[in-house]
């Protein structure tokens, strides 16, 4: 049999059946962890961000701890990789690719968008990252400094954006809503609709 | 352990030409110079890792690169932060 040609729903049963055969993992197992995964969502993210925008102590968590500070809002992190959380400033504007993959903190942002996978995003990113932000209608002002974060290895990385000026008094549901999954990659800042 | 601001070159080394491997150092940064921002922590070397070998924990470093140095376009100022392991970095 090659793999290669092998329809994907009969390797899935062929893996699923070997995986408990062996005692690595239960049909039940399987289960929660995809529950899990599929649990994961932008809205999680943004969770994250509104809190972390009202809450200078959750903020301060959140940027030493990520892993903790999803924890902290009930979302799943065991067995993942640890999360890293970058702060955009007046000073600095963070940028998220993995030019080797697709590595994505799925736990907090859920399935990575089709265009984070393609070679041309993860091309442009850090060859012409200002040209390719333009494109996605972020244009960053050249006194910002702009830092593009190669996710090559072990860790996770969400950008916790700017809080857009206009939304003084908002609860943190308000906020939650205006942060997209763009917003936390750093292709785009939130806006206030 | 190396420190925060230390100078560091990435090994100009390609195992892909040497037969099956698996590398979490992207081909572009080869030979050139960075800074250490700091040590992420210690992880199992995914080299070995991807062939189901022994692995042992190494560490990992985030690493601030020039990116116009680097691609020759580009913003004067901008920068490239990449997860890097000990084994691939050099004195610089």
């Amino acid at each position: 049999m090659n793999i290669l040609e092998t329809e994907s729903d009969r390797l899935l049963v062929a893996v699923r059946g070997l995986l408990a055969a062996k005692g690595i993992a239960t049909p039940p197992e399987i289960t929660e962890r995809i529950r899990i995964t599929d649990g994961g969502s932008p809205a999680q993210g943004a969770r994250m961000v509104a809190r972390a925008w009202t809450d200078p102590e959750y903020r301060a968590l959140m940027l030493s701890d990520g892993t903790a500070a999803a924890e902290a809002m009930s979302i799943p992190m065991r067995g993942l990789p640890p999360l890293g959380v970058l702060e955009n400033t007046e000073e600095v504007h963070h940028l998220v690719v993995c030019t080797l993959c697709s590595c994505y903190p799925r736990a907090v942002l859920g399935y990575p968008p089709f265009w984070f996978k393609s070679a041309a995003y993860r091309a442009r990113a850090v060859r012409d990252p200002r040209a390719m932000l333009k494109d996605w209608g972020t244009d960053l002002p050249a006194a910002i400094r702009l830092r593009v974060v190669d996710s090559t290895a072990d860790y996770r990385w969400m950008v916790l954006p700017r809080r857009p000026a206009g939304t003084e008094g908002w609860t943190v549901e308000q906020l939650a809503a205006i942060v997209r999954e763009g917003d936390m990659i750093g292709v785009t800042i939130p806006k206030i609709a | 352990m190396l420190a925060p601001g230390t100078k560091v070159r990435v090994k100009n080394d390609w195992p892909e030409l040497r037969g099956p491997c698996h590398i979490r150092t992207p081909h572009y940064l080869r030979g050139e110079t960075g800074t250490v921002v700091r040590h992420l922590g210690d992880f199992p070397n995914p080299e070995d890792l991807a062939f189901a070998r022994p692995a042992e924990k190494l560490a990992l470093y985030h690493v601030r690169f020039d990116q116009p140095a680097i691609w020759q376009q580009g913003k004067a100022g901008d920068e490239l932060i990449v997860e890097l392991f000990a084994h691939w970095l050099e004195a610089a």
